[in-house]
């Protein structure tokens, strides 16, 4: 099956994004397809390359990031919910003249359409939040 | 504005449940922006509104105390984007104290058992 997945809570607070991760990872080991993961609300923070948990946690996003490079996923963070919560590609660095840029391997900034389509075209969109 | 360039081809229906009060949390107002931004695919969008959601589209709302955006207005101009089928749940509506006449916008009121149909027939739900 093909599956859109919709992030919505930001690391570490809520488990939503653990929950994310291990759906995404145990469906791509059962062979299916993961057509998209879209970041929403607080969820576009689970893309900073700037976090730094203690050593005897998990590390969110470069888990994302690694899942991704195997896998091959989309990961998707919407650019109206980064904008106003400062997640920054270099190219929003310079769109909006920023001085720094914190957005990880793996991921791209997009916009909501991104979503919309995950919807469309994935035989299921699954959200992951309250 | 919602040209071909957005079209798929695929046309799913899609349903946005927002259960959220407006303000408080910014799940409504963001939730409003997908809407908005989803219109442009040419899409069969519905919209329900339960619980605290149903708060969404209380006239007169004023933010200014709060010093948050006022975003409430946006709810009228959906019908300017094709987007026509609002729901409210009446039990929620009767639970806060509210009618018909509190909306800011044409919704049919209709009962849980009536979501429940719409939420089974839906493909592509989206749960604010």
């Amino acid at each position: 099956m093909k599956f859109g997945i919709l992030v919505n809570e930001g690391p570490y607070t809520h488990q939503a994004s653990d929950s994310a991760y291990l759906f995404t990872k145990a469906a791509i080991e059962d062979g299916h397809e993961i057509y998209r993961v879209f970041f929403y609300h607080d969820g576009v923070n689970n893309g900073t390359r700037l976090a730094t948990p203690p050593q005897d946690d998990r590390h969110i996003p470069n888990r994302w990031t690694e899942l991704a490079k195997e896998n091959g996923i989309d990961l998707v963070v919407c650019v109206a919910a980064a904008q106003r919560r400062g997640m920054v590609d270099p190219d929003e660095m310079k769109r909006n003249g920023k001085d720094a840029n914190n957005l990880a391997e793996n991921f791209r900034i997009s916009g909501l359409g991104q979503l919309i389509e995950a919807g469309i075209q994935a035989d299921r969109l699954i959200t992951f939040g309250d | 504005m919602e040209e071909e360039a957005q079209s798929t081809g695929v046309v799913k229906k899609f349903l946005y449940i927002n259960r959220r009060a407006p303000h408080g949390t910014i799940y409504a107002h963001e939730a409003l922006e997908t809407v908005l931004i989803g219109a442009a695919f040419e899409q069969d969008v519905s919209l329900v509104f339960l619980d605290d959601g149903v708060f969404q589209l209380k006239k007169n709302q004023d933010t200014s105390g709060i010093g948050t955006k006022n975003f409430s207005k946006t709810y009228a101009a959906l019908e300017m984007y094709d987007v026509e089928k609002l729901y409210v749940e009446k039990q929620s509506l009767d639970q806060r104290g509210m009618t018909e006449d509190d909306l800011s916008v044409d919704a049919k009121i209709i009962s849980a058992d009536e979501i429940k149909k719409l939420i089974n027939e839906s493909e592509v739900i989206l749960n604010f």
